[in-house]
């Protein structure tokens, strides 16, 4: 037996699943999304109907989409950012020397990650209720009026992104703060040596090594991002006036609420395309970066 | 998320069961029960608090017929998906309890079995006895494919004491009066508060209004949306006056967070809302404020007025292997001893008139005008797409009252929303009708 046909005996096993579980099923929907599949195709097959790129162009029409991509832009380049922000800053700060209780505040800021988004979000929808809502109280404070966060359409996806930005920071926190950790000492030393104050520091030494950990974190947090959908289920249901229906939102109702499975898949192709766009710039900025 | 409750059931040793059993077929005279009791163990669906009691409901039941009942509980956020999805994986069970606005659904994918002949055959379910509107919900083109096992309606919920406060002393019993109320009612509460509550999230109370009127919310034969009919017009435009003149917030349940609470502390006065809220007011609301709220029927155009014919049926599948003990369970359920029982326990409102003369229905007071406006109710358009046009419905309108769109382009804008969502019917009853030419 020659050894390259012993090394595809190895991997069948995997391949196969993957075709099974993944390539299947993606073809399925693919073929799926050409066509009007709906209860009553569900019913008898002799209601489908073939319609080509009807879907597609009937969801390019629909000014719902565009509104779901549009809240769901809005929740990606607002959020992916202050998330890496902020995890960025925790990890700094939990990578200080001068903090004390690492252990702690690493526990504690990692703690929104691991509860379960449902019981979280009870806990929220009282924090940002319009009359009762702590957050308001506070804001209260400097004079500010109450905000109808979950009811005023303006509002609602900022709310969506503070919960959101709470939630999940502390996952990329972690894996920055490991990346904190690998860089070497010397180069803080040398840099101390050079007269490089501490913002000098984090310029030119701690980001240009995080860079590489960085990128990875931006494209996993971007691609979380583009799929948003269980923060505002749950916090929401796509209201006040669908501002925070987001694309995967949008194919849920589709696909599940309404059973429209040709125009959910076709709905999930074009998110499909659009975050591998995307993935492929920040990839392709990233090369560039390098090489300049 | 199916949780599984195994009922209770008399004998708890099942092969103690099956040589009882045996020792029946034994004696020929039995045989007619044997056949049944081979195959006798039929799967319910039952949803929320449904679902909880419908073991307790039947303990009775399966010890006198030795039939065993398997009460599978669904919640029911979760129940649309799992009948669609039972239906595409041929996993339906034999019976189920069913919201009747889906049952137009499930009758087009063709998952229920016609249940006319066994309604006409039978000693125990007596259509007549049953509220006209809400029996209707269960006929889908002249066939019946459900038996209604509990009604659901939408009505007044009012405060007496603030209503008194500002003047009146009994309910609105048309549409001008009622404006009336809500103008006099919101002038003594004060800005910061409302005369009444129409959650921007549900669609129900505007749609109660549209079928007081006389043209049918979808035309030809369910084909097109009629939303530019003088009737949909004259309810929308009652319905808007209610936000423009402040007497309604414009505001989500979402955003009231604990209606009950705000119901007891005066935030409004009338609520449009459903049966389960008695208990909850009874519930939740003070000792002190008990006498101060009370139902009434929902008010009309130029009198009392129609409302929602909603609720759940017990359907059987056509996929059951198990039709006939199915169907006996059916009929236990329907007799008003089971109605009671079932009213008793999660007060839920009968179907059928009769369980009405019962003493705790007859004499609880918040009861009484849904006795009342059950015998004006009207079933929603029953077309499968219904739910979806209806969703439409409540988004075109929250976008008019949160400014967006301008209050005489709602209809267009409706009729356009549902003459899309209804092109695959248009197309299907069509080429029905093509080959019934033809062929």
């Amino acid at each position: 037996m020659k050894r390259s046909h012993a090394g595809w005996i190895f991997v069948a096993p995997a391949l196969a699943a993957i075709a099974v579980f993944f390539v299947v099923p993606v073809v399925g929907a693919l073929a799926m999304s050409f066509t009007d599949f709906d209860i009553y195709a569900l019913a008898d097959l002799r209601n489908l109907r073939f319609v080509g790129f009807d879907n597609y162009v009937n969801l390019l029409q629909t000014p719902l989409f565009w509104q779901a991509l549009l809240n769901t832009l809005y929740f990606v380049l607002v959020g992916v950012p202050l998330s890496i922000v902020a995890s960025l800053g925790a990890a700094l700060l939990l990578h200080s020397r001068l903090t004390r209780f690492k252990a702690f505040y690493r526990t504690a800021l990692f703690a929104p990650v691991v509860t379960t988004l449902v019981a979280v979000a009870v806990v929220w929808r009282y924090l940002l209720h319009a009359r009762y809502g702590l957050l308001n109280y506070a804001l209260g404070a400097f004079g500010i009026a109450p905000i109808d966060w979950l009811g005023d359409p303006h509002w609602a996806m900022p709310a969506i992104i503070l919960l959101s930005v709470w939630k999940n920071f502390g996952y990329n926190m972690i894996i920055l703060l490991a990346a904190l950790q690998a860089v070497p000492t010397e180069l803080y030393e040398a840099a101390r040596i050079d007269g490089a104050n501490a913002w000098r520091q984090l310029r030119d030494v701690t980001l240009p090594a995080l860079a590489p950990v960085l990128l990875m974190v931006s494209i996993l947090t971007m691609a979380g991002h583009f799929q948003l959908f269980a923060e505002p289920y749950v916090m929401t249901q796509g209201g006040p006036a669908q501002r925070t229906i987001t694309v995967l939102y949008l194919m849920y109702e589709e696909g599940f609420k309404w059973w429209s499975l040709g125009s959910a898949s076709s709905v999930a192709f074009i998110l499909f395309v659009l975050m591998f766009a995307v993935t492929l710039l920040q990839l392709r900025l990233a090369r560039d970066t390098e090489a300049a | 998320m199916r949780v599984r409750v195994r009922a209770f059931h008399p004998f708890p040793d099942p092969q103690r069961r099956t040589l009882l059993r045996a020792a029946a077929c034994a004696v020929p005279a039995l045989t007619a029960s044997c056949s049944r009791g081979r195959d006798a163990t039929v799967r319910l669906w039952a949803m929320g608090r449904e679902g909880e009691v419908a073991g307790e409901l039947l303990q009775e039941f399966e010890r006198s017929s030795g039939i065993h009942v398997r009460v599978e509980q669904l919640p029911w956020s979760a129940a649309h998906e799992k009948l669609l999805t039972a239906f595409a994986g041929d996993t339906t069970p034999d019976l189920c309890q069913l919201g009747n606005t889906w049952l137009p659904e499930l009758v087009a994918l063709g998952a229920l079995e016609m249940l006319g002949a066994r309604v006409r055959a039978s000693r125990v379910v007596d259509a007549h006895d049953y509220f006209s509107g809400i029996w209707e919900t269960n006929t889908v083109e002249g066939d019946l494919y459900g038996v209604p096992w509990y009604i659901d309606t939408r009505l007044l919920f009012y405060r007496r004491d603030l209503l008194a406060r500002a003047g009146f002393q009994a309910p609105p019993p048309n549409w001008g009066e009622w404006l009336q109320m809500l103008a006099a009612v919101k002038q003594s509460v004060g800005p910061d508060r409302y005369a009444i509550l129409l959650p921007l999230n549900e669609f129900e109370p505007l749609l109660a209004l549209a079928l007081q009127q006389d043209e049918p919310l979808l035309r030809d034969g369910g084909r097109w949306g009629n939303f530019r009919s003088d009737g949909f017009r004259r309810a929308l435009r009652f319905y808007l006056s209610m936000f423009e003149r402040g007497f309604a917030p414009p505001a989500t349940n979402n955003e009231i967070a604990n209606v009950w609470n705000e119901f007891g502390r005066g935030y409004f006065s009338f609520y449009i809302s459903g049966p389960w809220n008695i208990g909850e007011f009874k519930r939740r609301l003070p000792p002190e404020l008990q006498d101060a709220w009370m139902t009434a029927p929902l008010p009309g155009p130029h009198g009392p007025g129609a409302s929602i014919a909603g609720g759940s049926s017990l359907v059987v599948f056509r996929r059951s292997r198990n039709k006939d003990a199915a169907w006996r369970v059916v009929e236990y359920l329907g007799q008003p001893a089971a109605q009671r029982r079932l009213h008793a326990l999660t007060g839920n409102l009968p179907p059928r008139r009769s369980t009405w003369n019962d003493p705790a229905l007859a004499g609880d007071i918040h009861a009484r005008a849904f006795f009342d406006q059950l015998e004006r109710v009207r079933p929603a358009p029953q077309v499968p797409e219904w739910e979806r046009i209806a969703n439409e419905m409540r988004l075109v309108v929250e976008r008019v009252v949160d400014g967006e769109l301008a209050a005489d382009r709602a209809p267009a804008e409706l009729d356009a929303r549902a003459d899309r969502i209804l092109e695959k019917r248009r197309w299907m009853l069509d080429r029905a009708q093509e080959r019934m030419k033809t062929g």
